[in-house]
């Protein structure tokens, strides 16, 4: 495995190791380039992974200090928590359920589809579908994912039969076990699915695609790839040019090292990435790197999001198998006519007892808590997951008061549902509810969004340097020799589970990469 | 389908001729899923009896399961006993917390909390104290105490963890019967 020096000015610099760090590392790294991945969490095997929820979230979720803000519910329920995801090598692809669907042609292009939406901060994205389609391709491939590449879907569980009858009975046509990178036969060197059924606690037969034990030891392999667990970036500094020069970093002992490179890419997923920009403010920068619109930290998008549980009379036992294996893409077209612009997929999803207890509905008590508990074994579970409007005042900020362990401000989230968001959700809850009532749902409980598992938008890419922090290739229009590379530089959130996307712009920014270092412009 | 074995692992009679008198009384007692006396509450260092009395009755007021034992409830509330040893604020946190509470059941029923004889009586002072400090804590800590203890899952049909058991893919992933056809 390669090691590089501190002062080996020639590598490429990548903080995080998820869909978009871990995917570029292994990239880059494939086609010669020396790459040096600085991952703020621990290296855990799969094999250490816990089949237990609150252990599990001890184990991986990032719970460093967050601050939040505004009328979105998780402020108040959870107000330190704002996203569940993962602080460990292979980011939150470790803990992410394995729904890899590609963006519709309109979803990237919002502006010219929906118009203009008072509240609403919406933008082209200054790439198409069309563009992107070859990318996707390759990305479907790498991941294995279902239903692409004669790859056949998963087996459906209980959850999903739930799902499909209802969804075929009032009449939806497009219903199977979803496009996922989960392995439903043997690829890639990696098994299939055993329907654990613990797919947010880490795939302990690495049967879903995570970068922790893909891309990461194939990038390893090459010789190229240092990936340096604990350790934690501080700030990215700049030369008197206002090119990048490397970056600060605390590692595993809480030392301070500072390690140079080439180029720096920003993947540290849509919270922390816009906050290192911010973090790393200077004489010539004082607004932040990259920073000149205005924009970083801006547009924060977390999908309009809910669930809807249901009892039955009989058993469901929910929680055994892949536990996201299961769609509705009915609603997911935009159609105004219901109301809002967007749309929104219906998923299966379950929790174990425990974290129904904690999130079904927040800081309630009594029986009417207690009724939904005793139906767990009978309960089928969807998630609503839909576009949400990007709005330039949902934001991180730093926190004005409270530091890390390093002296450095925290992030600040705050979030506001625009209408359009709440109109969906009382949608899809409705459509949700009737699913299950079609097949004899004795109750049905609209559970509030849980914290953020998707995090998107706050470095958006924008044809226009004023409008936003990348282009197209996701080169901040500032800095041209750094690059962001996750999910926060999403123009607007479509429908669908990002994941895919993230991993589709991290393979065509290698390319990007790539070319410019041996063009020598940076 | 395969359903979840709901009965609690021990059997009354092996553990009453086992070797285990040491062990405390909550912990048998929670094993077991046995009706329990009050001995659990007289081992306490810190908190009256009388104190973790309320607690137990709070806790069963505040997410009642009448499929639950009273050990179970006793196994998520006794904890607090260790917190108020070590740290003054929460001893009185919860002797300022049962006393207002037993104030609120004197008020309006003659008797302590404990005493008022139906759920929804009890339900209705809770309601008057809900936002306070002492209640929040008290509910908050129960969501896990009483919702992440093991022995509780199969009394709600949920099996834990599955991966050491090869997963579902032979345990019932997809054994559902009842559905109509699609």
């Amino acid at each position: 495995m390669a090691k590089f020096d501190l002062n080996d000015s020639g590598v490429v610099v990548i903080v995080g190791s998820g869909a978009g760090g871990g995917t570029l590392g292994n990239e880059l790294a494939q086609k010669g380039i020396k790459v040096v991945i600085l991952e703020a969490g621990p290296r855990i095997e799969n094999q250490d992974f816990i089949n237990d929820e609150w252990e599990s979230f001890g184990q991986l979720a990032w719970s460093d200090m967050r601050t939040t803000s505004g009328t979105w519910r998780v402020h108040k329920d959870f107000p330190n928590i704002p996203a569940w995801i993962v602080k460990a090598v292979g980011g939150s692809t470790v803990h992410w359920a394995g729904a890899s669907l590609r963006f519709d042609e309109h979803e990237f292009k919002t502006k010219s589809a929906y118009g203009n939406m008072p509240g609403a901060n919406l933008l082209d994205w200054p790439i198409t579908l069309a563009e992107m389609e070859p990318y996707y391709a390759k990305a479907e491939d790498k991941m294995g994912v279902t239903r692409t590449n004669g790859i056949p879907g998963l087996p459906g569980n209980n959850n999903f039969k739930v799902l499909e009858a209802g969804a075929k009975k009032l009449g939806y046509k497009e219903v199977h076990t979803g496009r996922m990178a989960i392995n439903s036969e043997p690829r890639d060197g990696r098994g299939s699915c055993q329907q654990i059924g613990f797919c947010f606690q880490g795939c302990k037969s690495g049967a879903k695609w995570s970068t922790l034990y893909t891309e990461i030891p194939k990038g390893e392999a090459t010789g190229n790839l240092e990936v340096r667990p604990s350790s934690m970036v501080i700030k990215i500094e700049h030369d008197q040019s206002g090119k990048v020069t490397g970056v600060v970093y605390a590692d595993a002992t809480g030392a301070m090292q500072r390690q140079k490179a080439r180029v720096v890419a920003v993947a540290g997923n849509s919270i922390e990435s816009p906050r290192l920009l911010l973090n790393s403010a200077s004489s010539m920068f004082p607004d932040g790197l990259a920073n000149s619109s205005g924009q970083v930290g801006r547009n924060y998008m977390r999908h309009m999001t809910g669930s809807v549980y249901a009892v039955f009379e009989k058993s469901v036992h929910m929680y055994r198998g892949t536990t996201m294996a299961g769609i509705i893409r009915d609603e997911a077209k935009n159609d105004p006519k219901r109301g809002f612009v967007g749309g929104y997929e219906m998923e299966t999803l379950s929790l174990g007892l425990p974290f129904m207890a904690a999130f079904l509905n927040p800081g309630a008590w009594g029986r009417s808590f207690t009724s939904a508990m005793d139906g767990y074994s009978r309960m089928a579970g969807m998630w609503l997951v839909g576009e949400d409007m990007p709005r330039e005042t949902n934001r991180v900020t730093l926190d004005p008061t409270i530091k890390d362990k390093f002296g450095m401000p925290v992030a600040s989230v705050h979030f506001d549902d625009h209408p359009n968001d709440v109109a969906m959700r009382e949608h899809a809850y409705k459509q949700g509810a009737a699913v299950y009532e079609a097949v004899g749902a004795t109750v049905t409980y609209p559970t509030p969004p849980y914290p953020s598992t998707h995090n998107m938008g706050t470095n958006r890419m924008s044809e226009k340097p004023r409008d936003g922090v990348v282009n197209k290739f996701g080169q901040t229009h500032d800095i041209k020799n750094l690059f962001v590379s996750d999910g926060s530089q999403f123009t607007s959130g479509a429908a669908c589970n990002p994941t895919l996307t993230i991993v589709s712009l991290a393979i065509r920014q290698a390319d990007t990469i790539a070319g410019a270092m041996q063009r020598k412009e940076i | 389908m395969r359903e979840v074995d709901r009965r609690s692992k021990y059997d009354r009679r092996v553990f009453l001729k086992g070797a285990v008198a040491t062990a405390p009384a909550v912990a048998i007692a929670t094993s077991t899923g046995l009706g329990i006396t009050d001995a659990w509450a007289d081992e306490a260092s810190t908190l009256a009896p009388a104190t973790l009395k309320t607690l137990l009755k709070m806790a069963r007021d505040i997410y009642p399961h009448d499929m639950l034992a009273d050990s179970y409830y006793v196994t998520a509330i006794k904890p607090w006993d260790d917190k108020a040893a070590k740290d003054p604020a929460v001893k009185s946190l919860i002797n300022d917390g049962v006393a207002r509470l037993d104030q609120e059941a004197n008020d309006s029923h003659k008797m302590p909390y404990v005493q008022v004889a139906w759920e929804s009586d009890r339900v209705a002072l809770l309601q008057r104290i809900e936002h306070s400090d002492f209640f929040q804590k008290i509910r908050g800590d129960l969501i896990v105490s009483l919702y992440n203890n093991k022995e509780v899952w199969p009394k709600f049909g949920y099996e834990g963890s599955s991966a050491e058991h090869g997963g579902y893919i032979k345990r019932g992933f997809a054994d559902i019967d009842w559905l109509p056809k699609a």
